[in-house]
């Protein structure tokens, strides 16, 4: 356990060799995580704990924290040692339950160059239980660290009053800690400078342009260059052999080839199982996961995301939220459903449904933006820019009517602003490769499942009848063929497949346009409507749904008339 | 000459530094809906609490988030608690 942004998370996975997501921000860790180590001869369970204050929680994630201590049967607590004062509150108070503790003094390696130093035998001495300087992020004292857990204690002192441990803290500070003046560095000016508002914002501006440039410079990059002649020098000659060898056509030739296009495999349009089914995830999408969470990392490692919160809270708080909802909304233009889940850092219930229900509407996911990027983007990028401008809009305006709306408070922003760090590469690319073999492993059989599901019910003529009955919405309304009805439906899967059907289609520019909105905005995909059940309960999902079905149809109707 | 008084962190010059006094407690008028409840908690279990010596970091404009450094850390606060935190500070005597 500890305060947040310490390195717990890094800790833990050290201990237990368990790979978990850490950034550096308040807030990383909203659920908990298990895993285990050897102590001795046993094996024991560890828990990841999310970061907390004080033992007495002020948000959702903290009560996650007060509520794992009272299973757990021994403590690490992790100490940022370059923040030691506010850090050994909670020590305090941890020290005062009859549970044993032993303390780690983490991110020791900054102590140094900030001028600080610790006197860690005295510490030890004054705290009663074993301390140790560590730095998770190299490994260094982690393993003393665990060699000395047997003599981990409680000395249960007597339940005290805020001001009564604060005092303690104080004494403490005063024999154990001295700090020497040192001189400010590039990257602490650098810090001031990104919160300042009037060189903040122009900052803000430019890490924002240059991350969107860098992602589709990057994700364009592995298409063009890795992925499409991959796919039509390598597979597609390999599946135009299979083709003939199922007779060019059949049952089995239309599931696993797909319709050919002039006697040639189309990756975007042929969807069989073999070509599209694959292409989707490895050629078109897989890229941009690559490249939007390799970026992201390093921001959210380099500690620039709260900065942005600071930045956006005025904004924020005309949606009824405060500036740290952005962290979320940032994550789920990579995926929704761990977004939705990081709405935990919000205080108040009200927040986190405005949050994850404009999450859920208006943020694409990336392998829908990939999608819409390669489909919508062969017109043209003014009518990309049209999608995300009308995203954008409807975020905004979506938000400022929850915000009228909604019953309830939004509270202030209070938060930690964490110091920039320079990102350890290892920690990146690890976060990297979880993320994105996390979306091979959910994406890739629900994608091929999509194709296959589509396949057969096109044979069996499902889809007519459904198009048949839906068509005065979906061409009266929305000014699209009533074979668009399919996405929509295929939507409900995933977003990236439901986008890829609009490619037989054949649509005008405008209707593109009008079908991306529509299936960005309507239905969450299965992934995110079991994360929205979870987090806001089956009324707040029938709310959230409610409100994506109204706003679709409004949108895609006024869309279809402008365009 | 110099004398000590009291301001709000809102007050406060970015760059300026002030010891805190007190942390008015009850519901606010600033966007009408109050902070929270127990945002002196929360702002004690960020280190910010009477006797602590506190630096303005910046404002942002438009009754924007106000920026302290405290201790090692720094903490963005709204504007709303920004009013509610009494700071003593050295100034020319009026």
């Amino acid at each position: 356990m500890g305060n947040p942004n310490v390195g717990k998370s890094v800790f833990f996975s050290r201990i237990t060799g368990v790979k978990v997501i850490a950034s550096n921000y308040p807030g990383t860790t909203v659920g908990f995580t298990k895993g285990s180590m050897r102590l001795g001869e046993e094996e024991v369970e560890v828990i990841d704990v999310p970061g907390t204050y004080t033992l007495e929680p002020t948000s959702k994630a903290e009560e996650v924290a007060s509520q794992m201590l009272q299973d757990g049967d021994l403590v690490i607590d992790i100490v940022d040692a370059t923040n030691l004062e506010r850090n050994l509150y909670l020590t305090q108070e941890l020290l005062e339950r009859q549970i044993p503790v032993i303390v780690a003094l983490n991110i020791w390696d900054d102590t140094k160059h900030k001028g600080i130093s610790i006197d860690v035998a005295k510490l030890e001495e004054r705290l009663g239980v074993p301390v140790l300087p560590t730095v998770a992020v190299t490994g260094q004292g982690i393993k003393e660290l665990v060699d000395r857990i047997p003599e981990a204690t409680s000395p249960a002192l007597p339940q005290r009053t805020r001001d009564e441990r604060w005092a303690a803290v104080g004494e403490i500070i005063e024999h154990v800690q001295t700090i020497t003046h040192h001189h400010h560095t590039w990257l602490e000016r650098l810090q001031d400078a990104s919160i300042k508002p009037m060189t903040g914002l122009p900052i803000a501006a430019v890490v924002l342009a240059a991350s969107f440039f860098v992602i589709r410079f990057i994700g364009e990059g592995l298409i063009g260059y890795v992925m499409e002649p991959l796919f039509e020098n390598l597979w597609a000659p390999l599946m135009m052999k299979l083709s003939v060898a199922l007779g060019s056509s059949g049952f089995w030739h239309d599931m696993l080839i797909g319709n050919l296009f002039n006697g040639e495999i189309d990756f975007f349009q042929s969807m069989g199982v073999l070509t599209t089914g694959l292409f989707i995830p490895l050629g078109a999408v897989l890229p941009y996961i690559l490249s939007f969470y390799l970026i992201l990392g390093l921001l959210e490692d380099v500690g620039y995301l709260p900065r942005l919160a600071v930045l956006l809270d005025n904004l924020m708080h005309r949606m009824g939220l405060h500036g740290y909802a952005i962290i979320p909304t940032m994550l789920g233009l990579g995926c929704c459903v761990p977004a939705i889940m990081a709405t935990r850092i919000l205080e108040s219930k009200r927040e986190r449904f405005i949050a994850a229900t404009l999450i859920s509407i208006a943020i694409p996911c990336a392998a829908s933006q990939a999608m819409i990027i390669g489909l919508v983007g062969a017109e043209g990028m003014q009518y990309v820019a049209m999608v995300y401008g009308t995203l954008f809009v409807v975020w905004l305006v979506l938000g400022l009517i929850l915000n009228r709306a909604v019953r309830g408070f939004s509270p202030e922003l209070l938060i930690e602003i964490p110091p920039y760090r320079r990102p350890s590469w290892r920690a990146v690319l690890t976060k990297l490769w979880m993320r994105t073999y996390g979306f091979l492993r959910e994406a890739l059989p629900i994608i091929l499942l999509a194709i296959f599901a589509i396949g057969i019910l096109y044979n069996l003529g499902v889809f007519d009848a459904i198009a048949n009955f839906t068509a005065p919405v979906v061409s009266g309304l929305f000014g699209l063929p009533k074979e668009g009805v399919v996405a929509i439906v295929v939507g409900f899967l995933r977003k990236d497949v439901a986008i890829g059907l609009l490619s037989p289609l054949s649509l005008s520019a405008a209707q593109l346009v009008v079908g991306s909105v529509v299936l960005t905005m309507f239905l969450p995909c299965i992934a995110a409507f079991v994360v929205l059940a979870r987090e806001l309960g089956i009324k707040g999902l029938l709310m959230a749904i409610g409100i994506m079905l109204a706003a679709t149809i409004v949108v895609g109707g006024l869309l279809n008339l402008v365009l | 000459m110099k004398e000590l008084r009291q301001i709000t962190v809102r007050q406060m010059q970015p760059g300026q530094s002030g010891t805190v006094v007190q942390i008015l407690e009850g519901h606010g008028h600033h966007r009408g809906r109050g902070h929270g409840y127990g945002f002196v908690d929360r702002l004690h279990s960020l280190g910010i609490r009477p006797g602590r010596r506190i630096t303005k970091v910046s404002g942002m404009f438009m009754r924007g988030p106000v920026t302290l450094q405290v201790g090692r850390a720094q903490v963005a606060i709204g504007y709303g608690m920004a009013g509610k935190i009494l700071v003593e500070v050295e100034g020319e005597k009026l």
